[in-house]
């Protein structure tokens, strides 16, 4: 069998310069498809499996119960009152569906720049991006206060006789998240139509058998499909590449179309755009090192990913620092007292400390991945983007607080701060996040297989073959 | 040319991509037009030995795109400009800049939808059902090994003559698929 071939994933080229490879060596077609599709169809569940589904569940059952109590109760259970109308469920909204975003950027925009090295990490990217647009969602969904009548977003004709404001960013953002979590979803399902049918073929179970087959649709490699398919794959990526720039856009005019000092600003689109991208990246780094690990996929997700993601999480970093920096000098620099005064208040005023807080982690925290011997420390590499993850929610808080509670006029200031149902809501959702990555992981093939086997084709193609075939 | 009531087609094994598209690129200079590769990845050229060049993927996201454009403007136009125009201080009704974002939104939208919905009805997917799944060996279709199936609806199909052909080119192994 001549496929059966040891073939190091290293150009030549790059392992003279030390660039670790994207794939570990001696990889066949079929040892790839093993490795990866044995995860999802061995008969045992790991036990550390179960102890970290049971604990993310109880945290799913905490978000279900706090939703339970603020239907019965009404979101004046939450902190929230004028001035400061948005807390807690704008900021975990714009956290949330920005971390989503890296899923989107590795899947489409890398594929589209030809990066070899997004194919091992994509899947479980993609899904990270469904399970936090789908967590985002619930935050705007119960500040309504009513969510029973969300349908009153959708224009359809009802006999109030009104239709929903199209001037409105608002409403703008209704139909970028949903279009959003739609194409995601569907972006998601077509890479993954080929692998079900690996495990459909692969499993021994009749039961497994069924419902692989019944979401492998019949699929079968022939030649015709893949055809359209790669196409299909690439368009949909070309449509997903400016549908997840808009986004993060249509959110940040949500701030940017209000007069509110601080909020009122054209650097918003970009720099929510390059924040959104860097708190996705730490959110993949923070879920890929333990996976990694625990599943023993260092050989498919290999340092090189982990330098890379390092690299574009300190890159986009730097641009938001630049966009704090630009807040601070328009503030300053504009002639405008309510802009000053905002900028003094968030520098000075009671929220000072949250200000800090993400100037530490946003700007001084993230300069140590300039150092190669950090990016190449999975656990450096894990706390680095955990205090990512928070000076992204502190961002978030920071434009949120100390806009809305200090406007114009002192006779309607005030002060916020957040309930404990505030607090068991977004760790609920934080819960009910790793739960589906949990069920996700146990459930579908994590790793693209398909995609890791066109790899080792292509570079048995492109001569990046060190050692000659054996056999 | 020879009828097969009951039989589908003959079916090959091949042991890597390249002899695939090898045996591929010799069934079709030999006139074979009604036959199918199938592989566990994409394998470059493979369409093209097989005599299909294009997809009409392309023209069909396009239309599906504009469909969402103009009914997304259109859309947005009938509910603030016709059915319920609001006066502001005299501003224009058709407010077209600010039904960009929604405009652009639907485009992607149905695009993609019809990228999704295109794919799998050019396909014929789903179907549960395909001769090829009585062989077991092609099961490993998606996981390790690569298949030409040459149809026996082909106007060159002659049993023992394709065997023969088939054999000719180092199969691993060839299979009569019932129909």
């Amino acid at each position: 069998m001549t496929q059966e071939t040891e073939i190091p994933l290293t150009h030549p080229k790059e392992a003279s310069e030390g660039i670790p490879p994207v794939m570990g060596p001696g990889y066949t077609f079929r040892s790839i498809s093993e490795k990866i599709s044995s995860i999802t169809l061995a008969r045992r569940t790991p036990r550390a499996w179960w102890l970290g589904f049971a604990v993310t569940f109880a945290f799913t059952l905490l978000l279900l119960y706090t939703i339970l109590y603020l239907l019965f109760q009404g979101v004046g259970i939450w902190g929230i009152n004028v001035p400061v109308a948005w807390g807690f469920a704008i900021i975990n909204f714009v956290w949330w569906i920005g971390i989503g975003h890296a899923g989107t950027l590795i899947s489409a925009i890398l594929l589209l720049l030809h990066q070899k090295w997004r194919t091992s990490i994509n899947r479980f990217a993609e899904a990270m991006t469904l399970f936090a647009v789908a967590n985002a969602g619930l935050f705007p969904l119960f500040h309504m206060g009513r969510p029973w009548f969300f349908y009153w977003l959708l224009p359809y004709p009802n006999t109030m006789r009104v239709w929903p404001q199209f001037r409105s960013p608002l409403v703008w953002d209704v139909f970028a998240v949903s279009t959003y979590g739609t194409v995601s979803l569907l972006f998601w399902y077509v890479g993954l139509i080929p692998d079900l049918a690996t495990l459909r073929d692969r499993a021994r179970n009749r039961f497994v058998q069924i419902i692989y087959g019944i979401m492998a649709m019949g699929w079968r490699g022939s030649a015709y499909h893949w055809k359209r398919y790669e196409m299909t794959y690439l368009i949909l990526a070309a449509l997903a590449t400016p549908l997840v720039l808009s986004v993060h856009t249509v959110v940040s005019f949500d701030f940017s179309v209000a007069i509110l000092p601080g909020w009122h600003s054209t650097i918003f689109p970009p720099y929510f755009v390059a924040g959104a991208i860097y708190s996705g990246f730490a959110m993949v780094l923070v879920l890929a090192i333990p996976l990694r690990t625990f599943y023993g996929l260092q050989d498919f997700i290999t340092m090189r990913h982990l330098q890379n993601m390092a690299k574009v999480t300190l890159a986009t970093g730097l641009i938001v620092g630049y966009g704090y920096g630009i807040e601070a000098f328009m503030g300053f620099y504009s002639g405008n007292i309510y802009e000053k005064f905002t900028q003094l208040n968030r520098m000075f005023g009671p929220y000072a400390v949250y200000y800090w807080a993400l100037i530490f982690c946003n700007v001084i925290a993230i300069q140590s991945l300039w150092f190669k011997s950090v990016r190449n420390n999975p656990v450096w590499l894990f706390l680095i983007s955990l205090i990512v993850l928070v000076g992204m929610w502190l961002e978030r808080y920071v434009i949120v607080i100390t806009s809305l509670h200090r406007d114009f006029l002192p006779s309607s200031w005030g002060n916020y701060a957040p309930t404990v149902w505030d607090w068991t809501m977004y760790l609920g959702t934080i819960g009910f996040f790793l739960a589906l990555m949990f069920l996700f992981v146990r459930l579908l093939p994590m790793i693209s297989i398909s995609e890791m086997q066109t790899l080792l084709a292509e570079s048995k193609e492109a001569g990046e073959v060190t050692t000659e075939e054996k056999r | 040319m020879d009828t097969n009531p009951g039989l589908y087609g003959l079916l090959a094994e091949f042991d890597s991509p390249q002899t695939l598209l090898q045996a591929t690129r010799s069934a079709y200079e030999a006139g074979y037009r009604r036959m199918d590769a199938y592989a566990p990845f994409p394998i470059e050229g493979l369409p093209d030995a097989l005599g299909f060049h294009r997809t009409r993927m392309p023209l069909l996201i396009l239309i599906g795109g504009l469909v969402g454009a103009v009914s997304g403007f259109a859309l947005q136009y009938y509910c603030a400009a016709v059915s319920y125009p609001i006066n502001v201080g005299g501003r224009p009704l058709n407010s077209w800049p600010s039904w960009i974002p929604v405009t652009f939104e639907l485009t992607v939208l149905i695009a993609s939808l019809t990228a999704v919905f295109g794919l799998l009805a050019l396909c014929g997917l789903p179907m549960p059902y395909h001769p090829l799944f009585h062989v077991p060996r092609f099961s490993r279709a998606t996981r390790d090994a690569f298949f030409l199936c040459i149809e026996s609806t082909d106007p060159r199909f002659n049993l023992p003559a394709t065997k023969d052909f088939l054999a000719g080119l180092n199969p691993r192994e060839i299979t009569e698929v019932p129909q």
